[in-house]
């Protein structure tokens, strides 16, 4: 990656223009020729610095529903638990993390009964507590990250 | 707010959730494979960001690719009528990236979740102290979650689940 990858990465975050030519657009602001531009683009995602390229959907808003989750699993159980929850398709995000809940994921689908479902499902095939935490309320969403 | 989604619409996020096609005009190549005409796609797609259905439109990158390997959920037992207030403080906080409310369950009294994604582990616990001391919240009062695996990070799907920002 070098200091003109580094520029889009950084610039193109967010806010895609949503024109006939819209890596012109973003090109010209960068002084990039549009085809280096997407030649770049394409390479930033065939290298996996860039996961995609394209929209981030809110599931809120499209009628389905996400929520956080939270699992206490015996270390010697960890594997085994953590092939069973990444097995259902609703789970989109699954994390270690250092606490006695030391399994947290996400859980989206597209109605909010399924996601009721999927965590009921979790929890016979592990034998294990599922501890929901949906949102109640969004302060922020703006990850954003320097390369 | 559900704003009302036609046909369209939802074959349009279909036909984008493995990405915008990188070309020189890519809306008029996702309308051709919808038979729709590229400007439809650009008003449709401008009205989807507008009312938020869409919520961000670029480049999503690969966070622990470029180096952000301390990835913190940072939980606060913060008093219900004070939660907002903390809110817009954490918010002030350039490095906290996500902020939700979320219920407190039985073994778990924090009704505050802040993400902080850094690079290096100490910096981001110097981060949460100096939140913890914006917030004035005392230390046995919070807990500091590092992710130490991630098994399972996928982008956004609108079939089976989608999902968007990194919990």
């Amino acid at each position: 990656m070098d200091d003109i990858d580094r520029r889009i990465v950084n610039g193109l975050q967010g806010a895609f223009p949503i024109a006939e030519r819209p890596f012109a657009i973003v090109a010209d602001r960068l002084a990039l020729s549009e085809a280096d531009l997407i030649a770049r683009v394409r390479k930033l995602c065939a290298e996996g610095w860039l996961s995609r390229f394209g929209p981030m959907f809110d599931a809120d808003r499209l009628g389905g529903a996400t929520t956080l989750a939270a699992l206490a699993v015996p270390a010697e159980d960890f594997e085994r638990v953590t092939a069973l929850v990444n097995a259902h398709p609703e789970v989109a995000h699954n994390y270690a993390r250092e606490h006695t809940l030391n399994m947290w994921f996400v859980v989206a689908a597209e109605r909010p009964e399924r996601i009721e479902e999927v965590l009921a499902a979790i929890e016979a095939e592990t034998g294990l507590a599922v501890h929901a935490m949906p949102k109640q309320q969004e302060f922020f969403v703006a990850a954003r990250f320097e390369a | 707010m559900t704003p009302l989604l036609d046909l369209r619409d939802r074959a349009l996020l279909t036909a984008l959730e493995d990405g915008l096609p990188l070309v020189s005009r890519p809306y008029r190549m996702v309308g051709d494979q919808l038979g729709i005409s590229e400007g439809e796609v650009i008003t449709r797609l401008q009205r989807l960001i507008a009312c938020g259905v869409i919520r961000r439109f670029g480049a999503v990158v690969r966070h622990r690719a470029l180096g952000y390997t301390a990835n913190a959920m940072v939980v606060w037992d913060i008093a219900d009528e004070r939660v907002d207030a903390a809110a817009r403080t954490a918010m002030a906080f350039p490095f906290v990236t996500l902020c939700y409310r979320r219920p407190r369950r039985e073994g778990w009294r924090y009704n505050l979740f802040c993400m902080i994604h850094g690079r290096q582990r100490a910096t981001v616990l110097a981060q949460v102290d100096a939140l913890r001391a914006a917030l004035g919240i005392d230390v046995s009062d919070h807990a500091v979650l590092f992710s130490t695996r991630a098994f399972k990070q996928r982008g956004a799907r609108y079939g089976a689940s989608m999902t968007l920002e990194p919990a």
